[in-house]
Parts: C-alpha cells; structure tokens; sequence
C-alpha cells in the first residue's frame, strides 16, 4: 500500500507541476487547473487507505473525516460559484487562509498526540512549530485581509488599527510566540496551557500584522500569506513525511515570493514598506501644487471625439470594475472597431487590486486578450493615440510620478496617458485616489473630465456614437 | 552513507522544487498573475492530505476536533482554489478564434 500511496503522490506533484506550467499561457491555462484538479482527487483518494491511518483504524475518526470535506468542500464550492469577480482577490485570501489553518492544526495534532517511545527528532518538531506559527499568521492575518477587502463594517476605518509603538507590540509578540515554540519543540512541552499560548500569539500577530495595511497594498500582502501558506506545508509535509505536501509546498512558496516581490515593485515600494509603513507616514505632505483647472466635457461631445479617433486607447482602474462598467465599454469598443478605429487596452501592472486582476475582469465582458497589453508593452504608443480614456484610473496615470519628488508615488512607472492627443477621464466625482493625491493628469490642457457612473456614462457615449450613424 | 543520503535528499528537495517554483512563475504573462496566484493557492491545498493523515491518528476527542477542523479548512481550500481558478481561466479567450 505504501508504494501505490507514493507513486500517486509522486504523479499528483507531477500533475501539479505540468497544470503550473501549462497555466503560464493563456491558451492552454485552463487545461492547467484540470491537470492539477486531477491531481488533488488521486491524492486526496489514495490517502483514505494511508498506512499512518490504518494503523490503527478508527471508524469514528473516517466518519469525521469523511463529514469535514463535505462540509468544507460544499461551503467552499458555493462561495467560489457565487462570487463575483471583483470580488476574487478577498476569496483567494480566504481559501488561502484556509490553507495556513489546516497546515496549522496538522502540526497542533502532531504535537499534542502521545508519541511514546518514538519522540521526532528535534528538527522535525522544529519544523512542525515553524510550520505552526507561520500557517496560524497566514491565517489569521489572510481572514482581516478578507475582511478588509470585504469592506466589512468591522474593518472599515483604518486609523483605529493604528496606534503609536505598534511595531514594538508586533514584534513583542511575534518574539513571544517564537520563545514559545522554542520551548515547545526543544523542551518537549506538549500539551497545557504553553500551546494553546503559542498559537494564540501566532494567531494575534498575523492579524496585527495585516490590520493597519490600507486596503491598496493587500494584494501584496495576500500574495505574502499564499507563499507564508505553502512554507508552512511544506514544513508540515517534512514532519508527516510526506511528498506530495513537501514538493507543493515548496513550489507556492517560491513562486509566491517571486509573485510578491513583484507586485511590490510595479508599485514601486518594498515588502518592508508595504508591512511596517502606510501611505499616511509616506511622502512630506508638501506635494507640488496643481496648476490649471477641471475642464468637464458632456457626453455626447466626448462620444463625437471619440467617433471620430483613428486610435483610442483605454485605460481601465479599479473605478470601472466597482461600476460594472466593463461590458458597457466593451460594446462601445466593438462599435469604435467597426467604424475602422484601432482599439487597445493598456494595464497597469498594479491595475485593479491584484496584477491582472484587470484581465480577469476584462476577460469575463468578452474582451480578447490580444486587445490587452502591458504598461512597457503600450507605453510609447500612446502619443499616437488620438483619444486615451481613462476609466475609473488615478495614481496610475498620475505624471507627478514622473516628476515630483516630494510625491508619495514618485518613481512609481506610469502609463503615459499625458501624451496622447486627447484624454476622456471618466471619473464619479472630484476626489482623490487610494495614495490621496491630487492628478496633474486632470488639469492638463488636452484633458476632458466626463463625471458620472462608468456605466451610465458607457451607455451614453454608446448612444453618442450610434446617432452619429 | 545512507544517512547521509537520507539528510540530503530533503535538502535536494527543497533546491529543486524551489528553483521550479521560481522558474514556472518568472516566465508568466502578467495578465495571468491574479490567475496563477489562484492556482498556486489550489496546488497548496494539498495541506488536505496531511490533515487527514492527522485525523486519522487522532485519539483524544481534542485531537479529533483540531483534526476535523484541519480537514475542514484543507477541503476548503482544495476545492474553493480549484473552483475560482477554473472560473477565471475560463474566462480567457482570443479574438481570433475560439479554440478551447
């Protein structure tokens, strides 16, 4: 039994390493996420029948494990079918939190059970509080992630989470909770009151650590607790001795550093700075003042600009997808290429609230992807542009990150919306954005403010360019 | 000498899943970022096999509640990751053709 047990488990990491692979193209990335779906059922099969269980086989202990996927599994299911999809970055953050749960409890129960005579060695208990602190943060800290992104009433102003000498209350407890593993794994202390300590401050610290992070730098943090997640089963995947675990665990945690660090760059900060700092504390508050004046534009006139443009690019934030805006746009484009324009998409890498997050949005009203394209990709065209509308868009398109250095988002890449002929910005209202700075962009002589909903404002330049006939 | 084997292999292990990890990931399209996060959420969903493992030795009815709580959380997220993932990449489709 052990040989199948591992040979399935060695061809379900191989499944999972080719469905990866395969979900790096656009084209064959759905076939991935089966490959790799096959693979989680075999490996979730086979290990009803795992030597370690049937050792000493407990029909209570299958019933209960036979319950808890069902429950977990259809509760799961009906969260992932029912979402919408802006809402996706906080459902990731809650299944991976999920993940850091479960990799959490495997090392509790590894660590209260009766070993007897066959104690682990010190490194493997090691690894199993490694693992326990790291799954328990993931955690902790993925559910306030969910619950800020959520906009839940709870989690709604930011400032109350902050408070002076936080970090020093941080790191207290993150020591506390460290001293305590110690303890646990080189002292052999299982049970009492020590470990229910542990993983409380374990718990405490991944919640302090993502509560006073503005909800503009959560995908950086999501992405931080997915690869806190795969370390942490891995390590949980040395102390079970288990492969399949160890090799997964493994790849999500490197790939998700990768993913982090660049998520944290296209937003021109680092992963320090996303964790220990807000964008309050950032820049002198001196920033440049803005010269010039708010031109609205209504929109049948932007809708004959826009008629008439032999090249429109769009340039879509996170604004388009709160108003559900992306079919409308859609079907405007589709007019625009029928009348012989050039129609193209250019995303900012930090674009919506995760890198591509604007894709999945574009891609659920129809958009094709080859429409869409990457800030280097699509940067130098924009002086050929005759019209870049700007939807829903702020610090992204802001040249203050050009050339203000008192700025918070100086030395942030931007697209280059200023140099095309015309730009339509399509804005709710006169506010500011996430960073809470004022837009040259806005002000600019070539410059048309269109307020209103995205949507309703669609509609009417739809409207607009089907009367021109 | 097998020891020492033994010792290593982990550390083999560890060199060449994580180089596959950094490689796999550094060679995507940024439109499939929010994508692949997902799917790289799903793949650690694999936690659902040790929690069973765990469940299975359960002998105190506290080991058999954190146990039933793991699993609980590892088939969550195995299937809610598998389930948001497969709607995105769904999703994505050229303009020239509709090849599947």
């Amino acid at each position: 039994m052990g040989y199948l047990i591992e040979t399935v488990y060695f061809v379900t990491a191989a499944l999972f390493i080719i469905g990866l692979k395969r979900m790096s193209h656009p084209t064959t990335a759905r076939s991935g996420i089966i490959w790799a779906g096959y693979g989680m059922v075999l490996a979730t099969l086979v290990s009803f029948a795992h030597p370690q269980i049937t050792a000493h086989v407990s029909v209570t202990n299958y019933v209960l494990m036979l319950v808890a996927i069902a429950i977990g599994g259809v509760i799961a299911w009906a969260g992932a079918k029912r979402v919408p999809m802006t809402a996706m970055p906080q459902m990731i953050a809650i299944y991976n939190g999920m993940g850091g749960g479960a990799a959490a409890a495997i090392a509790a129960v590894e660590l209260l059970k009766d070993h007897g005579d066959h104690l682990p060695s010190n490194t493997i208990l090691l690894m199993a509080v490694a693992g326990a602190l790291i799954g328990a943060v993931a955690f902790s800290g993925s559910v306030v992630a969910f619950g800020k992104l959520q906009e839940l009433q709870f989690f709604k102003n930011d400032a109350k989470f902050r408070f002076t000498g936080q970090q020093k209350v941080n790191a207290a407890i993150f020591a506390g909770a460290v001293v305590l593993g110690l303890i646990i794994a080189l002292g052999h202390v299982f049970g009492g009151p020590l470990i229910t300590l542990f993983f409380l401050l374990a718990l405490a610290f991944g919640a302090l650590m993502a509560l006073p992070i503005g909800g503009a730098d959560m995908p950086v943090v999501i992405s931080l607790f997915n690869a806190f997640t795969g370390l942490a089963v891995a390590l949980e995947g040395f102390v079970l001795g288990n492969s399949a675990m160890i090799i997964a665990g493994i790849i999500v945690g490197s790939s998700g550093t990768l993913l982090t660090l660049m998520m944290a760059k296209a937003m021109n900060r680092s992963v320090s700075n996303v964790l220990f700092s807000n964008w309050a504390a950032l820049g002198s508050g001196e920033a440049q003042a803005v010269t010039g004046s708010l031109k609205p534009m209504e929109p049948p006139d932007a809708a004959i600009q826009m008629a008439y443009a032999a090249k429109v690019i769009i340039v879509p934030g996170y604004g388009m997808a709160v108003a559900q805006a992306q079919h409308k746009i859609w079907e405007m484009c589709k007019l625009l290429i029928e009348r012989g324009a050039t129609v193209k998409f250019a995303i900012h890498p930090v674009a919506g609230r995760m890198p591509g997050h604007m894709n999945v949005l574009l891609a659920e009203a129809g958009v094709p992807y080859d429409l869409i394209f990457d800030m280097e990709e699509i940067n130098e065209e924009f002086p050929t542009a005759d019209v870049a509308l700007v939807i829903g868009a702020n610090d992204v398109v802001n040249p203050a990150a050009r050339n203000d250095k008192s700025s918070p988002i100086y030395g942030m890449p931007i697209l280059n919306v200023d140099h095309a002929k015309n730009v339509q910005v399509i804005k709710r209202g006169k506010g500011v954005g996430f960073a809470g700075i004022e837009n040259a962009l806005f002000f600019a002589d070539n410059t048309r403010m269109v307020y209103g909903d995205a949507q309703k404002v669609a509609a009417a330049l739809i409207q607009g360019i089907k009367d021109l006939g | 000498m097998e020891a020492v084997v033994a010792f290593f292999s982990p550390i083999y292990i560890l060199m060449l899943a994580g180089l596959l990890g950094y490689e796999i990931i550094s060679r995507v399209p940024v439109i499939l970022h929010t994508p692949l996060m997902s799917g790289t959420n799903f793949v650690h969903g694999i936690v659902l096999v040790g929690a069973m493992v765990a469940l299975g030795q359960a002998v105190t009815p506290l080991e058999q509640a954190i146990g039933f709580l793991g699993v609980l959380l590892g088939a969550g997220n195995a299937v809610g990751g598998y389930f948001v993932t497969e709607r995105m990449l769904e999703m994505f489709k050229s303009s020239k053709g509709q090849e599947k």
